[in-house]
């Protein structure tokens, strides 16, 4: 199988900086590095298809060795469908987030901080799962955008 | 009796179709989400009892052959898993209408709630039925995207915070299992499940190790394996209790059926055996560390979700036919199991307007009918003979008694500490939450402030969420149910099981189930 050296490097980097965004706590940032490491892979599965060919359709006299390999171009294409729809999904959470909590954070459980410093007693009013499904302002949250978001679902 | 095997992907796709355009109408649907998974599963036991008699069901779709076109299989393992998954779906789907009756939810909110979870019983169903790894991969994909709506359903803070990190795990997870499909193809020339078990034997052992880790590390994510557990008891906790339950129980154990496919099929060979028991042995203890210091229902069930997942992890990792069967009875078990207790979870904080045993007490007086659905399921769970619990560990334990050195030892004592810190956890919320007098709660007097505060899901008032709906009781019930009769069918049952074990010894059968005698050797 030969394989171009140029589509080995740039599928390194690509996931390279994909995993250092991930990594980070900006949520934006998350989104960017997904979307690097996922064209990253569907780079992989294209150089796992070998040498680039002709197109893979039935002609007279060409070798069967001399066409591409259709198989992976069809799993890339559905795995940039999936990633095109999972990212749209993912950007309307952050946006959602960004509504609700001014922040574009990957925010610590209260439960987890609880736990850290020590005072597991009583983890009530960060455990409580409904908060923001009321009309009433829990510990001074920012409930109005709430409803904007339920209009428009 | 081959065409029953793409209904099962059908039926539910074209009832969340079907769900989606009748949009705001309430009523109907509900009934084309009930008559689907109905459908579902009368169609599941079809098949087991197809299966039984022949080993497996292979459809190839559109009848391109095997090795080129996409294959469906059917055997023992997928149509019990199927079944199970469409009793554990049924009943949280009629569970979560009771709900929503209660709620007084008809015009208002999420018209898409019943799509999506027809949706994601599709994404199950493709899971089950996949012949081929980018299939499985697609079904994956399928059931998480589902899944990444029920669990921000409502957009709530707390909701939105927790699905990130698990939207973002999950996301991890199956770019992992794709980069892994990518170079299974590089190596192999193929993704057809049965042709890569054919293939793999004659690769050198070090690529096939980096291709089983790949795999298995994916998988592991989503199984929540520790140590790539930590997600689960973050995230799970805070989405509607239907959401949870079905999640508890099925989605975890989708994960456990890749690894288990993976660990007998395609790398039946015992390298990474040793390892994987002693993920095992981990995930069982830091669970029920973890389920001990919680102090909220939900989380410590999340907590005993993971450390359960590692008696799976045992039984396949024993590599023994005994251990792939109790590993089977033992996920079917647990399915039920965790799915009731998550429904309970949602009754007591149905009743006491709280998850959290620090802040309600005297349940059993009431809510008597809450308790017993509790106790049960908690017994069963901890594995207090004579319950399906303790036959699925009893199973387990002969599996690994018969392997016989130091390590299986090691994990049958741990198996045995672990039931015993499971019954303690639960045991404990037991006594809080149930046992203790109403009055020694303290604060009380805020039960009204409390219901203001956690009103379940969606814009109900208060008087709503006391009264607990019939339906609620009544599918959690049935589920308690199904969980006993685990136990009493316990015989007939494992003996299924072991059969299916038995179709996953080596992966020979497979590949001569998908590719009969004469086409043996395919291109």
């Amino acid at each position: 199988m030969t394989i171009s050296l140029v589509l080995i490097v740039v599928m390194a980097v690509l996931v390279a900086a994909g995993v250092y965004l991930l990594l980070e706590r900006s949520l934006t940032r998350v989104v960017l590095g997904f979307l690097l490491i996922g064209n990253g892979v569907n780079l992989l599965i294209l150089i796992m298809a070998g040498r680039a060919g002709v197109a893979p359709i039935v002609q007279d006299g060409v070798a069967p060795q001399e066409y591409s390999d259709p198989l992976p171009q069809a799993l890339i294409l559905t795995a940039i469908v999936i990633t095109f729809a999972v990212s749209a999904f993912l950007l309307a959470l952050i946006y959602r987030s960004w509504r609700l909590a001014n922040a574009d954070d990957v925010a610590d459980d209260a439960d987890d901080v609880a736990l850290r410093e020590g005072s597991m007693v009583m983890p009530i009013e960060e455990a409580a799962p409904d908060e923001g499904a009321t009309d009433f302002p829990v510990d001074g949250a920012p409930a109005p955008a709430l409803h904007d978001g339920e209009a428009t679902r | 009796m081959t065409a029953l095997v793409p209904l099962v992907v059908l039926v539910p796709l074209l009832g969340a179709a079907l769900t989606l355009v009748l949009g705001r109408r309430a009523r109907p649907q509900r009934i084309v989400a009930a008559v689907s998974l109905t459908i579902v599963l009368a169609i599941g036991i079809a098949l087991l009892i197809a299966v039984d008699g022949t080993g497996a069901l292979v459809v190839e779709v559109g009848n391109w052959t095997a090795p080129f076109g996409i294959v469906l299989v059917v055997d023992r393992l997928s149509a019990l898993m199927v079944i199970i998954s469409a009793v554990v779906l049924l009943a949280v789907l009629i569970f979560s209408i009771g709900q929503g009756l209660a709620d007084g939810d008809d015009e208002t909110p999420v018209s898409i709630y019943y799509p999506t979870y027809l949706i994601l019983t599709t994404g199950v169903m493709v899971a089950f039925v996949a012949g081929d790894l980018f299939n499985l991969y697609v079904g994956f994909e399928i059931l998480l995207v589902a899944s990444y709506v029920l669990i921000t359903l409502g957009g709530t803070e707390s909701r939105i915070r927790a699905g990130i990190t698990y939207v973002i795990v999950s996301l991890l997870s199956s770019i992992l299992f794709l980069a892994a499909i990518g170079m299974v193809y590089g190596a192999l020339g193929t993704v057809n499940l049965a042709q890569v078990a054919e293939r793999v034997q004659d690769l050198p052992v070090d690529v096939q190790i980096v291709l089983h880790v790949m795999l298995l590390v994916a998988f592991g994510i989503k199984a929540a394996v520790f140590p790539l557990s930590f997600w689960l008891p973050d995230s799970y906790p805070t989405a509607p209790a239907p959401v949870t339950a079905a999640f508890a129980g099925l989605l975890t154990k989708i994960g456990v059926y890749a690894i288990i496919r993976v660990e007998t099929v395609i790398f039946p060979t015992p390298e990474l055996n040793p390892a994987l028991m002693v993920l095992a042995l981990l995930t069982m203890v830091v669970g029920a560390l973890g389920a001990v210091a919680q102090a909220d229902i939900k989380r410590i069930l999340s907590f005993t979700l993971v450390s359960h997942i590692g008696y799976m992890i045992l039984g396949v990792a024993l590599g023994t036919v005994a251990g792939t069967a109790a590993a089977i009875y033992y996920i079917i078990h647990h399915i039920v199991v965790q799915t009731t207790l998550f429904l309970a979870a949602g009754l007591v904080e149905r009743e006491a307007g709280s998850t959290s045993i620090t802040k309600i007490g005297g349940l059993l007086a009431s809510a008597p009918i809450v308790a017993v659905l509790f106790f049960i399921p908690a017994l069963n769970l901890g594995g207090i003979p004579p319950f399906s619990g303790f036959i699925g560990k009893l199973g387990l334990f002969q599996a690994a008694a018969e392997q016989g050195d130091a390590l299986a030892y090691t994990l049958i004592g741990a198996g045995a500490l672990v039931s015993l810190l499971t019954l303690y956890a639960l045991v404990r919320v037991w006594n809080l939450a149930f046992w203790r007098p109403a009055d020694d709660v303290a604060g009380d007097e805020t039960r009204l402030l409390q219901a203001v505060e956690e009103a379940p899901l969606s814009t109900s008032t208060i008087s709503e969420t006391r009264a607990t709906p019939r339906l609620m009781t009544l599918s959690t019930a049935a589920m308690v149910v199904v969980g006993l009769a685990l136990t009493v069918f316990a015989g007939p049952i494992y003996a299924v099981a072991e059969r299916a074990a038995e179709n996953l010894d080596g992966s020979q059968i497979y590949i001569e189930l998908v590719f009969p005698a004469s086409e043996e050797g395919a291109p």
